[in-house]
């Protein structure tokens, strides 16, 4: 079973990494970390620049050619992969090939939990009120929506409180977040309002990017909220 | 062009405004989820694949559908007028004006009406064109573009529809909105009696039996296509589908996805001119099919499918986008995700290039689209043609550099590494499209993690770990 920890949270978010490494672990995987990894190539598929995704998705493949299984801590990264790869090499049969092939074995990190490993309680225990955000690409593209909240109902000790309007984007967007600072720093403010009025104290995604911009925001307003990634909490005991 | 960032940092800064907008965007999103539930229709996702599947049916043959359209509405006493553009409609409109003498028309809402200016092109020659929908008609008076597709005047207050009054009808500041629709109630029933012809939208144009369908909740329409003596009507070429009994399709999606009424008030089956049999209905009847860019957009395999649209405004409502900047910082009259991806191919890539790019690519558009038109995955294929287009012109500068280092360090992974170790593999986007300085406008910066997952990872000495390793 092998990592791709994609490159935010290689670079910004390294505990996820380690938390994601953690909960595998202790599931008794024998987890792997190919070592030339870098990114998915969404920057420049999502920015127009295909020529350059397509480079980027084609080493991707080399790397991780002969992975069983690549557990992924994003939705967004994942479905890149599983979804967006085939718009990237919709004119190269071959390599179409290989990504339809990859496809199945790639799974976001709640997915491959539920559905691979089969397990809802990881035996984690994290003390407090939390409440769950609905990345989009996770949510609207993998159809992941109540995974991720099973997977919290079994931690000990932890209260799950809905949000209203879950569902809506936290304004992240990728490149959009600094194309348009304004309208993505409002979306992201109108998204905290929707978090602060559950009471909760953490804010829990199955996607780092959009913590980031929360976080940010949240921190810009002096809010007492924390964003973690599930990961993190599934590792907590 | 660039975005008009002054105008959507004022709409930001407006809590008025802001409130106004998420509010009534709001209150559409609740009332669609109540109509489209599995509870109230367990066939809603059948009948958006119908939909989308009829649709593309008929935009792939368009012309025999086109021809068999013409060849009823005339059968039936009416007359199909096929139009280039705007001015081509307008001179129609104008010239019949003239032969019979007429000096005034009502009007109730279309869209395709106000993508061509048609009120200024006929007003510019003296024909005066009112304007009956009740937010159509404020705007009118207060001298604005539709806000929203569905709910022309959805920015409006009834504070400020009272200042509108006061300023255009020289009316006491009337606030109640009961009393409001009454006054305007007042003076258009005057123009329906006056008017000489009525100009209408059409909704859907039916092939198989030559019939226009408007749907409506105030009455208007049905009292500007049948008061008058002439009934014109105006549709884009994309409008039609093939039979009636599509309708059945098309009707139950329509008003759940633009108000969240199952069905609208009104609903009129407009078939040409009086019968002799007939007490009431207009002498005569023309339908002017528009096309103003709608052939250009066919030659496209995958974009065509913009064509599907039947203007419910359900992607504008649940657009975080759209309900943040609102519908004027838009550059045409078509506004939210169906406005960012018709927009550049009406218009021209070149124009508008920032369109395609203001989206946070969430596919809430997508998710609630009657007709399934694929939103993000157009908005991309525009990002796409956007790029090319300044590659080939070669003003593309920093952008296609950025994206082409990020691809060579991304493919180099002991660059990669080493770039990691200095702090960050995202330094390419820091001088153009990723300034710490915008970023920061907004939110705190994160603090960059001392040591990356890759450096983690070589210092716990590979894998082969086993249960409880980590300290955990």
């Amino acid at each position: 079973m092998s990592l791709f920890v994609t490159c935010i949270v290689d670079q910004v978010f390294p505990q996820v990494g380690i938390a994601m490494t953690q909960v595998l672990e202790r599931l008794d995987y024998q987890v792997d970390f190919p070592k030339a990894q870098t990114c998915c190539g969404q920057p420049a598929f999502n920015s127009g620049y295909t020529e350059e995704a397509r480079t980027i998705a084609r080493h991707f493949l080399n790397v991780f050619r002969d992975s069983e299984s690549i557990v992924v801590p994003s939705g967004s990264c994942t479905s890149m992969i599983s979804h967006h790869f085939a718009d990237v090499f919709q004119n190269d049969p071959k390599l179409l090939a290989e990504v339809q092939a990859l496809e199945p074995r790639v799974w976001e990190f709640s997915r491959f939990l539920l559905e691979a490993a089969g397990v809802e309680d990881v035996g984690a225990r994290f003390d407090g009120v939390v409440t769950y955000h609905d990345s989009c690409h996770a949510l609207r593209e993998l159809h992941i929506q109540s995974g991720p909240r099973k997977l919290l109902a079994k931690v000990r000790g932890l209260t799950l409180a809905e949000m209203g309007a879950a569902e809506e984007c936290c304004g992240f967007g990728g490149t959009f977040s600094i194309k348009f600072p304004e309208v993505s720093g409002a979306m992201a403010r109108t998204k905290i309002e929707s978090i602060r009025k559950t009471g909760a104290a953490t804010v829990v995604s199955i996607d780092s990017s959009c913590l980031m911009q929360l976080q940010g925001v949240i921190d810009r307003a002096g809010l007492p909220i924390r964003t973690l990634h599930l990961a993190e909490v599934l590792a907590s005991r | 062009m660039n975005a008009p960032e002054r105008e959507i940092r004022q709409a930001i800064d407006d809590p008025r405004l802001q409130l106004a907008i998420y509010t009534a965007t709001g209150r559409l999103i609740d009332h669609r989820a109540g109509v489209v539930s599995a509870e109230a229709l367990p066939h809603y996702q059948a009948l958006r694949n119908e939909a989308n599947a009829i649709k593309k049916h008929t935009i792939e043959n368009l012309d025999y559908y086109l021809e068999q359209l013409e060849s009823n509405i005339v059968a039936h006493g009416g007359k199909v007028v096929y139009c280039r553009d705007g001015e081509e409609a307008a001179d129609f409109v104008l010239d019949l004006a003239k032969k019979r003498d007429l000096h005034m028309l009502v009007k109730s809402k279309s869209m395709t009406s106000e993508e061509i200016h048609f009120n200024e092109r006929l007003e510019r020659h003296r024909l005066e064109a009112v304007e009956t929908d009740l937010g159509e008609y404020i705007l009118q008076l207060a001298h604005q573009r539709p806000y929203h597709i569905v709910a022309p005047a959805l920015h409006l207050t009834r504070y400020d529809v009272a200042d509108v009054f006061t300023k255009e009808l020289g009316l006491e500041n009337e606030v109640v909105i009961e009393k409001q629709t009454k006054i305007a109630r007042g003076v258009l029933r005057q123009k329906f009696l006056q008017a000489g012809i009525g100009v209408s939208g059409a909704n859907f144009l039916v092939a198989d039996s030559g019939a226009i369908v408007v749907v409506e909740n105030e009455g208007n329409a049905r009292l500007s296509t049948s008061a008058p003596k002439i009934h014109i009507a105006i549709a884009g070429i994309e409008k039609v589908i093939p039979r009636a009994q599509d309708l059945a399709v098309f009707l139950n999606l329509l008003g759940r996805s633009a108000t969240g009424q199952p069905l609208t008030v009104y609903t009129s089956f407009l078939s040409g001119p009086r019968r002799d049999t007939e007490i009431d209905g207009p002498d005569e009847f023309y339908l002017l099919l528009l096309d103003n860019g709608r052939t250009k957009l066919l030659a496209d395999p995958e974009k065509r499918q913009s064509l599907y649209c039947i203007r419910c405004g359900a992607c504008l409502n649940h657009c975080p986008v759209y309900r943040k900047i609102g519908g004027h910082n838009y550059p045409w009259v078509y506004s939210g995700p169906i406005g960012a991806i018709i927009t550049p191919q009406f218009h021209g890539i070149t124009g508008d290039t920032w369109l395609p790019f203001a989206s946070s690519l969430c596919g809430a558009c997508a998710e609630v689209c009657p007709v399934k038109i694929e939103i993000p995955k157009l908005l991309l294929k525009l990002r796409e043609e956007v790029a090319q287009v300044k590659r080939n012109e070669g003003s593309d500068g920093m952008g296609r550099f950025a994206f082409q280092l990020f691809a060579w360090v991304a493919t180099h992974p002991k660059i990669y590494l080493l770039l990691a170790s200095f702090g960050s593999i995202f330094f390419p986007f820091v001088p153009h499209v990723g300034p710490l300085k915008k970023w920061a406008s907004q939110r705190s910066v994160p603090e960059p993690a001392k040591q990356s997952f890759h450096q983690y990872w070589a210092s716990r000495g590979g894998p082969a770990k086993r249960r409880g390793n980590d300290g955990a």
